[in-house]
């Protein structure tokens, strides 16, 4: 029985499991991307019960929940098989990503509403656990000898792409109506979610006409398969110490750089940096679009030179050159290095505010300017009018910690910028592209869907998804340094990379049917 | 090295409960200041670290110095 398709059929495979799996990223990465919108309307400020299922709604997601998703669906893919258990995922994130789009804001029923986009938001969670190994396993068991590498790249690209077209549509939305438009109760921000349904519908279509892994159909219809996957999986000390080192020499590592290059770059311009929204987001785009061909270069580039040198290479990269990338984001958008140059005035309003008639006035100075380079920023300061007595007599100008914000790069900048975002994402691909086929070798066909959903998920939804809690602890902790909360990431990149180098095997397993 | 894996993962649990408790506050408005993240942070981690603490036990046993090359070794 052949196991491996043929090349117009890998392609199908492929594309079937590809665009579910790129779906199940949208999905999850909408929620986060309009955080602030469903704060407002499901979690209002001044409430403490909303306020602590929004906290949960954001870290039971992704580190409690997503490998638990990865233990329920890779049992139940080990037991009766991939295709049906990524169907089911698929349909599970789908149809709560749409219902999330349905449900009535905090003021329509109270707190049902926090209520029940946490439940859905945790089914998100629980179904993205399940999707990858499914969708990973699926591929790789189709590939054709040597060129795993290269055929489950496509399925790394989905995190990617996903990222990209939820970015894309949220844009695409917000461009075509305005702000308190995007942001009412029944505003633009759902269509995304509504979007969804239309998507998923067309994947599961598509992968209700695949067939079952041939790997794995051969193995069912030996009757080889596992009883018990979990028990196989993490209670034989053979696999076990697979799983651990699959975790700490590869995946730990590989979810840092993945998390730093592509979220935490974008939230590091938007909140520290203050890059304008919208060009925030292109910048982006383009460096997301620019380097998403380069999964599938390493991806290839693993079945000629092995899977381990490139992944540990794309981590010690990342150690090495975090901080002077980011300490030039920060240097040349520096607003203040920009005053001390020929700088012009686009626009100025005041806005004086009067807490009592017997307190000192406030006024708030918002200016945006124009340096000679072309970048655009705007300053807001807060000034005091001494009132002694009533009326103004005294005004004292405290500009002592003016604002800096909604930085509009010039061209040559922008574009800087989007390089160093792209050298990051490629980073990322060294890491993500050769990461499944490497996993999938690791591990024999009968608990295959088990054994690396779970070092998966918790490399990338726990050590990844910990990058911004961690870096805000170190901020906190540490308030000189801008960049310290970027030791978390290279700290653990680091460790991977030693741990990688001195016991990982950089051969490639040819054979996977066993 | 083994015995380094062994150590780093109780430093780490000590790290995130010396920041739990250095950080709780019921002013503050950031994540690091409410408890709930801390409890499922450390809750997701104390299983990982002992996780670390078993590969360090594994390297020093020198489990990792051949590696399986074919699935019928992990049966």
């Amino acid at each position: 029985m052949s196991t491996q398709a043929s090349a117009k059929g890998i392609g199908k495979v492929i594309f079937s499991s590809s665009l579910g799996t790129l779906i199940e990223w949208y999905d999850f990465y909408i929620f986060g991307m309009l955080a602030k919108t469903i704060s407002v309307q499901f979690f209002p400020d001044g409430n403490e019960t909303a306020a602590l299922l929004s906290t949960l709604a954001i870290f039971a997601a992704g580190f409690l929940v997503r490998p638990f998703g990865a233990l329920v669906f890779g049992r139940l893919g080990d037991l009766i098989g991939r295709k049906y258990t990524f169907l089911l995922t698929l349909v599970l994130m789908g149809g709560s990503t749409f219902l999330i789009g349905l449900v009535p804001s905090y003021k329509a029923i109270g707190m049902a509403a926090p209520l029940l986009v946490l439940l859905l938001r945790l089914i998100q969670g629980l179904a993205l656990g399940g999707e990858y190994g499914g969708a990973a396993t699926y591929v790789a068991e189709h590939a054709p000898e040597g060129r795993r590498g290269y055929f489950t790249a496509w399925i790394q690209t989905t995190a990617t792409l996903g990222l990209f077209v939820a970015l894309g549509v949220i844009m695409a939305v917000k461009n075509n109506m305005s702000d308190a438009a995007f942001n009412a109760e029944w505003g633009g921000w759902r269509w995304p979610f509504w979007i969804s349904i239309l998507l998923v519908g067309v994947s599961i279509y598509i992968r209700l006409k695949m067939n079952e892994s041939p790997v794995f159909a051969k193995l069912k219809a030996e009757k080889k398969t596992s009883t018990n996957p979990l028990k196989e999986s993490f209670g034989k000390k053979q696999n076990f110490k697979m799983v651990l080192l699959a975790l700490f020499g590869a995946v730990m590592g590989q979810g840092v750089v993945w998390y730093t290059g592509q979220f935490y770059a974008q939230s590091f311009l938007e909140n520290t940096v203050k890059i304008e929204f919208m060009q925030n987001r292109e910048i982006l785009l383009w460096a997301i679009g620019l380097a998403t061909p380069f999964f599938l270069v390493f991806g290839a580039l693993s079945d000629k030179i092995g899977r381990k040198w490139i992944m540990l290479t794309g981590m010690l990269l990342g150690v090495i050159f975090y901080r002077p990338i980011f300490g030039t984001m920060l240097k040349d958008a520096d607003a203040k290095e920009w005053m001390q140059e020929n700088i012009s005035i686009i626009k100025s309003d005041t806005i004086t505010k009067y807490p009592s008639p017997a307190n000192n006035h406030v006024i708030e100075v918002t200016t945006q300017y124009k340096n000679n380079s072309g970048n655009i920023f705007t300053r807001i300061s807060a000034d005091t009018l001494l009132l002694s007595p009533f009326p103004v007599r005294n005004e004292v100008m405290n500009d002592s910690n003016p604002k800096y914000l909604d930085k509009i790069l010039s061209t040559p900048l922008k574009w800087k910028f989007i390089f160093l975002i792209w050298v990051m994402i490629i980073f990322v691909t060294m890491v993500y592209g050769p990461v499944a086929a490497f996993l999938v070798e690791l591990f024999p066909t009968k608990i295959r869907y088990t054994s690396m959903s779970l070092p998966y998920h918790i490399g990338n939804g726990v050590f990844g998804g910990l990058v911004p809690f961690i870096a805000t602890l170190l901020t906190a902790t540490f308030t000189a340094d801008p960049l310290v909360g970027l030791w978390y990431p290279i700290g653990v990149a680091a460790l991977c990379f030693v741990i990688g180098a001195l016991y990982l095997n950089n051969k490639i397993d040819k054979e996977i049917n066993d | 090295m083994g015995i380094l894996w062994m150590l780093i993962a109780p430093a780490v649990i000590y790290f995130l409960i010396a920041g739990a408790i250095q950080n709780i506050n019921s002013t503050g408005t950031k994540d690091i200041n409410k408890p709930i993240p801390w409890v499922i942070i450390i809750t997701i981690f104390t299983p990982i670290a002992v996780g670390l603490m078993i590969f360090g036990f594994y390297a020093v046993k020198g489990e990792y110095d051949k590696l399986p090359e074919s699935s019928e070794e992990l049966n």
